[in-house]
């Protein structure tokens, strides 16, 4: 293998990063997807904390509590989609084929994914957060420096899963895209979202602990609850993510492997 | 490689003043085809290639090769293995067995570095249809890392009569156009080697014509090899040097189109076909 081989070329992967913003550009309803979801979930809990601020000791304790939750929720789900709804876009279009016959590494393929992943989760996100400031008062933005940490965290666990996800598809074909959709869902319960891990039974919270997401949640609560940014669950988080983002990575090249083996790459459906 | 004895030929194709080909193995009746060729190095070495999907063997250790500067068909009915067979040359398709050697390479040893001098074309493989034909065209430029893609497509705009549809979306086209918009990708590159495959499908006569003569030009211009999948013998005829017959993922014969016409006593490339497909060995070989 010579070095032209293992060659990383930032072009090929700005070529496919312009390829999904051209078609953000021709499609405003994709780019209104990426915003409706997370907006209307902010403004379903914004009321729910509105009621509950007056109802709940719990809420009334840190009212941003439960839009910050489903605003970093939203972060994980959408780095996901984001990663398995763009590659999903090139099976839909037939375009693999193409793709993989020009000199574009499945590794420049992987890094593509994940930028487009983090300009539509900034898109969505970001919406629905500039609207909670007028709409509840509520800006997420103050949490400063450690929302940059939780972000980053739940975004790669997303791209981890995502590229998973993306692997499942390309090797299952698209018969099996609704696991892009609702996969992720089964996370959501053992993730302490909303509640702390300690709610969840002990044979279960071993689990929970092994999640990401459920050192940042925590990580949240603290911050909201006791203003102490606790860096031990950042630091457990990061490591976990760099097991699951080495294992997403690595599950995707093998199922472009196993792809190749099966001649996948051409034969695209369901 | 193992050959077997086989026929000696020479090429009398008047755009191609030099072609010979080897073929060897594969073959169902014990018939080997092999020409030596001292003038030209291979561009496509095949060497007892197979691919098996579970019970299926689609490619049947088939060898081959094709010379620089030379346009070769490779011709079979449905499932025959043309589609695997270029899969595999394009690394597309991970080989059961069997070595491929592009350019002197090993293709899935040097795989990205061969794909730069190589390029692929098939109505059957889309583009994004959202995207313009520009679009398309500019995002497949940086992928080849063109110096210039800009002047590059307004140049294949103008050569492959696209000009007035590269602000039009891929989607919008007809076939033909589409297929005209396909071929227009597959040259961005300049490919030393380009497979084609049924280059000219859902084109109107006119055009078709217009794109084998744009593709001869292309090819004495730069002196490119192509390799062919089609079901049209009159292009056939018209643009390959030699033929490569699969049947079954076993390559059955070999040879220029006029001298299987000849070695099979019929008047056209199409009887030639049918008769493989049928089963029909050749007079020679009988």
């Amino acid at each position: 293998m010579t070095n032209q081989d293992i060659d990383f070329s930032p072009r090929r992967i700005g070529a496919l990063v312009l390829r999904h913003l051209y078609l953000m550009r021709t499609s405003w309803p994709r780019l209104l997807e990426m915003i409706y979801w997370p907006t209307v979930q902010m403004v379903l809990w914004g009321f729910i904390t509105l009621f509950l601020k007056n109802n709940s000791s719990y809420v009334a304790q840190a009212t941003g509590v439960l839009l910050s939750a489903v605003l970093l929720w939203d972060v994980l789900f959408r780095g996901q989609l984001g990663i398995a709804l763009v590659f999903m876009e090139e099976m839909w279009s037939r375009n693999l084929g193409h793709l993989f016959v020009s000199p574009l590494r499945p590794y420049e393929m992987v890094v593509s994914l994940i930028l487009m992943s983090l300009i539509r989760t900034m898109i969505g996100i970001g919406g629905a957060a500039l609207v909670a400031i007028p709409l509840f008062h509520f800006n997420i933005f103050a949490m400063g420096l450690p929302l940059l940490g939780f972000f980053l965290n739940l975004i790669i666990m997303g791209w981890a899963i995502g590229l998973l996800v993306a692997g499942i598809v390309l090797r299952y074909g698209l018969g099996a895209e609704s696991v892009a959709w609702i996969g992720i869902f089964a996370l959501q319960p053992i993730s302490a979202i909303y509640y702390p891990v300690a709610i969840l039974p002990h044979w279960l919270q071993p689990v929970a602990w092994c999640l990401p997401s459920s050192h940042v949640f925590e990580g949240m609560r603290e911050l909201l609850f006791q203003h102490t940014f606790n860096t031990t669950h950042l630091l457990q988080a990061m490591a976990l993510n760099a097991l699951y983002l080495t294992c997403g990575v690595a599950a995707f090249l093998a199922y472009f492997r196993a792809a190749r083996q099966r001649g996948l790459l051409l034969q695209i459906g369901e | 490689m193992g050959c077997d004895a086989g026929a000696t030929f020479a090429d009398s194709h008047a755009q191609t003043p030099v072609r010979f080909i080897t073929v060897c193995g594969g073959n169902q009746n014990g018939l080997g085809v092999s020409v030596k060729n001292n003038v030209t190095e291979a561009v496509i070495e095949v060497v007892r290639l197979r691919k098996q999907f579970d019970q299926i063997v689609a490619v049947d250790e088939i060898s081959f090769s094709v010379q620089r500067g030379v346009t070769t068909a490779l011709l079979g009915g449905n499932g025959a293995g043309k589609t695997t067979t270029i899969a595999m040359l394009l690394g597309l398709l991970l080989p059961t067995s069997g070595h491929i050697r592009i350019f002197g390479e090993d293709m899935l040893q040097h795989r990205y570095r061969l794909l730069h001098r190589m390029n692929f074309s098939s109505p059957y493989v889309d583009l994004p249809q959202r995207l313009t034909v520009r679009q398309n065209l500019t995002i497949y430029g940086h992928l080849y890392r063109l110096r210039d893609t800009g002047k590059r497509i307004a140049h294949l705009a103008q050569e492959l009569g696209l000009s007035e549809l590269l602000e039009r979306r891929y989607g919008k086209l007809s076939a033909g156009q589409k297929t005209r918009v396909s071929l227009a990708k597959s040259l961005l590159n300049e490919p030393e080697l380009l497979l084609l495959d049924e280059p000219t499908a859902s084109l109107d006569p006119d055009t078709a014509d217009a794109i084998r003569s744009y593709l001869e030009q292309y090819q004495q211009r730069t002196g490119a090899t192509m390799l062919l999948a089609s079901h049209n013998m009159a292009e056939v005829e018209r643009m390959c040097a030699e033929v490569i017959m699969l049947r079954q993922g076993k390559v059955v014969d070999v040879g220029a189109p006029a001298e299987l016409i000849t070695r099979y006593g019929r008047n056209t490339m199409e009887e030639v076909f049918i008769d493989i497909a049928r089963h029909k060995k050749s007079e020679t070989a009988a």
